[in-house]
């Protein structure tokens, strides 16, 4: 068969997971859409028995006393038992379908990887697809729990953003590497790099959404998108969690195989190039988020703002030096 | 102003123990990691002089002005720079600060025995309480065997009815560990820094060099470095291939360089045949020997009117672009008497192409080798002791010649043709060979770096996913006669879940109930 051919090939694969992903988002998007619609109208009637019961009309609420007499906390106010039930059914459907895409995207970059006879991470769109896959791995795992469901509307959609931009802006046709690049280190180095980018980024997602569950929660608010998150505590944990498994993979991948590759390869082990000054930036940078969370005072949004300046660098680590740096006379303009 | 009352001055003692409580704080470290990162930025952005000298001499010129100030920050050498090297510093003073009390603490920690079961299990994070009809001398016994298969480490009897337990203590130690193999890789690297060196030296195919300072064409190298270290070896370049990539996308990338090499370990040794390629560079006693970057040295003669020879050989010319259009020199040195120094530039195209465009070369393998050349006439300036470069010629003292339209004098020249200059001397492009810009160096330090690197990481791994926590059960005789035992735990890590805790304390219960089962069959009420 033409290898070729299996590579170019693998591109229709990866647009048609694009398309697939473009479903789940929209299903996650009707079970949370459905979701706070309901839990609106629960606090409405929540707020009203409220003020049915100062007014002193002890019987009025009996029938629906389980809203109160649960141990609801404050702000997740129980939806009705079907509207309920409408919700988990698009939720369902959404994980499915997220895993029908993660298949369909694992396909296109096997044969991405097969078709150019390599591992699928020389470049920026083969990068991308991978990390893309990882972190769609890595939510696949997290959709368990309630947690993971409700980042998955942010995951999923940055998947699709990834996607869509390897696709169509960063695609590069296949073909072999670069003396310099063709190398197991590459294998190893490279494949921790896009595992611990997978794991950064779902986790920077999880960050963004404590910020937002805490500050939601510190104004008390009932519903709106805030409302409807899982409590800020357990987000911060996980996003926590995330960070400490993509650490040890960000130190021990980029870093430490980077400058053994770097010593094998330009008999250097540490050159200060771009690429490597910023792997070190990132490497600070989580470094921080880490020493924030055991830091008395940097609980909770300070520290998730911590962590999502350290994935800025990590973005930046990646695209920004290829694209910013990439010939050693693009300093131009600065 | 204040109305506050001002605090008394502080004793210099007083104020050194301030500064240093500030600078071991964990804020302060976390500060110190941010500025770290953010000074590095800048050497990221801007052109660095050991890195590419030649990008910041072009950026000198074009912004003359910014340089200078650019200059007195130290931005062309910001990993060198003072600022940049009292950030790590204090960094360093911070983690050492740091760490140091906290390892001799873990220290006494890690010799100590697990605490006293508090007096009040009850109001640990994690409770479960059962009773059964063993007495507490049993469910203690059976409740020790518990813990111990689930590694935890026990506390001495007390005889005080509980038994305490701890485990996860690793975590510290890891923690400890993964922050003074930091220290070590940089105190390595540092090291590493001062007996270090690199060299460059390049070889046209057919050539050779001894590994000598003389024969390096640069050469940087740490304070503590000896050119006796040098590991005395030479080396003839039989021959260096370069293949690209011949049709699709990546077509004209490279794909493949070799260098088949004469190779002698010391001198009067036998010479052996190695192969040195891209990521597989030469071992020599602690150097490597690496290909850096190829490129082609046509070879010219250069004959007087008379046919005497001038000059022959392969001259390296410097690739300008992927398809490997190269540019140099050649030089010829005319004793006065006989006339004017002859200085001869040209452009090498290995596949060359000539259209309205201009000519160019469109792939580097040389599927149609040619030069275009211009000569000038004077005096190169070899004599007087000024440092030259071999790629371009000192233009002060020389003219170019002219052609017969009175335009400057050029030429194209395929492999083989002659041009006879306007002065009567004869030029011939011979052919081509390539040439490979060989670096040796030695990273000295970097067994001890890597081995430090591969420890912090599994202390780090230790320290992130380890948990320490503590369990107690007691065992008493309750209000019915029969014995309550009450089991509790309590974690040290903030970040480890509760639920977690929650479970542990629930299997260490289980456990213990399928024991007491096993031995006595008894009922669980
Ligand atoms: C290059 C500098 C440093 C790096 C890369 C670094 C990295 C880390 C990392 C990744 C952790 C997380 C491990 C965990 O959560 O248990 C950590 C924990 C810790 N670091 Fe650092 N650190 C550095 C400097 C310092 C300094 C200067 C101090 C002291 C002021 C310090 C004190 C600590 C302490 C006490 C912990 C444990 C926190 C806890 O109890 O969970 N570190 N460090």
């Amino acid at each position: 068969m033409d290898l070729d051919a299996v590579a170019e090939w693998s591109r229709l694969v990866v647009s048609a997971a694009v398309i697939v992903y473009l479903t789940a988002w929209l299903a996650f998007c009707a079970e949370a859409g459905t979701l706070s619609r309901a839990r609106r109208t629960a606090a409405a009637a929540q707020e009203h028995e409220r003020e049915l019961v100062t007014a002193g009309s002890h019987g009025a609420g009996a029938g629906a006393t389980s809203v109160s007499d649960d141990a609801v906390e404050p702000g997740h106010a129980h939806p009705s038992g079907e509207v309920e039930q409408q919700a988990e059914r698009m939720g369902r459907i959404g994980r499915v379908v997220l895993i029908a895409a993660t298949v369909v995207l694992a396909i296109g970059v096997s044969m991405r990887g097969l078709g150019t006879e390599r591992m699928p991470w020389g470049n920026m769109y083969e990068f991308s697809i991978t990390g893309a896959l990882v972190a769609s791995v890595v939510f696949l795992g997290l959709a368990r729990t309630a947690a993971g469901r409700a980042v998955a509307v942010w995951a999923v959609l940055l998947v699709f953003i990834t996607l869509g931009a390897a696709v169509t802006v960063l695609y590069v046709p296949p073909g072999p590497l670069q003396p310099a690049l063709e190398s197991y280190w590459l294998v190893i180095h490279v494949g921790m790099a896009v595992v611990a980018f997978g794991l950064f980024t779902v986790s920077a997602v999880i960050s963004a959404l404590q910020i937002v569950a805490e500050r939601s929660a510190k104004r008390g608010a009932v519903h709106g998108f805030g409302a409807s998150l899982p409590p800020e505590r357990t987000l911060d944990r996980l996003a926590y969690r995330l960070t400490a498994v993509g650490f040890p993979i960000w130190t021990f991948g980029p870093l430490i195989l980077g400058a053994v590759w770097a010593e094998v390869s330009w008999g250097r082990f540490w050159g200060w190039d771009p690429k490597e000054v910023w792997a070190l930036i990132t490497w600070l940078a989580y470094a921080a988020y880490l020493h924030a969370r055991a830091t008395a005072g940097w609980k909770g949004s300070k520290a998730s703002v911590v962590a999502l300046i350290a994935y800025a660098t990590v973005l930046f680590s990646y695209f920004g030096v290829n694209i910013f740096f990439n010939g050693l006379h693009s300093y131009g303009g600065l | 102003m204040s109305t506050k009352t001002r605090a008394p001055a502080l004793k210099p003692v007083e104020f050194g123990r301030w500064i240093w409580r500030q600078l071991t704080s964990m804020r302060i470290a976390l500060m110190l990691l941010f500025l770290l990162a953010v000074a590095a930025i800048p050497g990221s952005v801007l052109p660095q002089s050991d890195i590419d000298p030649v990008a910041v001499s072009a950026f000198r010129a074009r912004n003359p002005e910014l340089s200078e100030w650019y200059d007195r920050l130290g931005m062309f050498d910001v990993y060198s720079a003072p600022w940049f090297a009292a950030i790590y510093l204090a960094l360093m003073v911070s983690l050492v600060g740091c760490i140091l009390p906290r390892t001799w603490q873990h220290w006494k920690a890690m010799r100590s025995e697990p605490p006293r079961a508090p007096r009040r299990l009850s109001r640990m994070p994690a409770y479960r309480q059962v009773e059964v009809d063993a007495t507490p001398d049993e469910v203690l016994a059976l409740a020790r065997a518990e813990l111990r298969s689930r590694r935890f480490k026990l506390a001495a009897d007390r005889g005080d009815g509980a038994v305490s337990a701890e485990a996860g203590r690793l975590r510290e130690t890891g923690n400890v560990l993964f922050h003074l193999c930091l220290v070590v890789v940089l105190l390595a690297v540092a090291g590493g820094g001062l007996f270090g060196y690199r060299a460059n030296v390049l070889i046209p195919e057919g050539s050779g060099f001894t590994n000598q300072v003389i024969q390096f064409d640069s050469l940087s190298a740490g304070p503590m470095f000896d050119q006796s270290d040098l590991p005395p070896f030479s080396l003839d370049l039989e021959s260096f291939e370069m293949d690209f990539i011949e049709s699709g996308p990546q077509q004209g990338t490279a794909d493949h360089y070799e260098a088949t090499v004469r190779f002698v370990p010391e001198p009067g040794a036998e010479p052996r045949t190695e192969t040195i390629r891209v990521n597989e560079p030469l071992e020599v006693d602690g150097s490597l020997i690496h290909i850096i970057n190829p490129g082609y040295a046509p070879a010219f003669t250069v004959r007087d009117a008379d046919g005497t020879i001038l000059a022959e050989g392969p001259v390296a010319f410097l690739p300008q672009d992927d398809n490997f259009t190269s540019t140099g020199v050649v030089k010829v040195q005319v004793p006065p008497e006989d006339g004017d120094d002859l200085g001869i530039e040209a452009v090498f195209y290995p596949t060359a192409v000539l259209d309205e465009k201009g000519p160019r070369s469109v792939f580097p393998a040389p599927r149609n080798p040619a030069v275009f050349l211009t000569a000038y006439h004077g005096d190169l300036g070899l004599d007087d002791g000024r440092p030259e470069s071999v790629f371009r010629l000192d233009l002060e003292r020389m003219q170019q010649f002219e052609g017969e339209n009175g335009e400057p004098y050029r030429k194209a020249l395929s492999v083989g043709d002659t041009a006879e200059l306007p002065n009567g001397s004869y030029i011939t492009f011979d052919g081509y060979v390539t040439w490979a810009n060989f670096q040796i160096s030695r990273n000295s330090g970097k067994e001890i770096a890597l081995v430090g690197a591969v420890v912090a990481v599994l202390g780090l791994m230790g320290s992130l996913y380890l948990r320490r926590r503590r369990v107690w059960v007691r065992a008493a005789v309750g209000e019915q006669g029969r014995t309550v035992v009450e089991v509790a735990g309590l974690h040290r890590a903030e970040n480890s879940a509760g639920d977690q805790l929650t479970d542990e304390v629930g299997a260490v219960t289980d456990g213990l109930m399928l024991r007491l089962n096993g031995s006595e069959q008894d009922r669980e009420s």
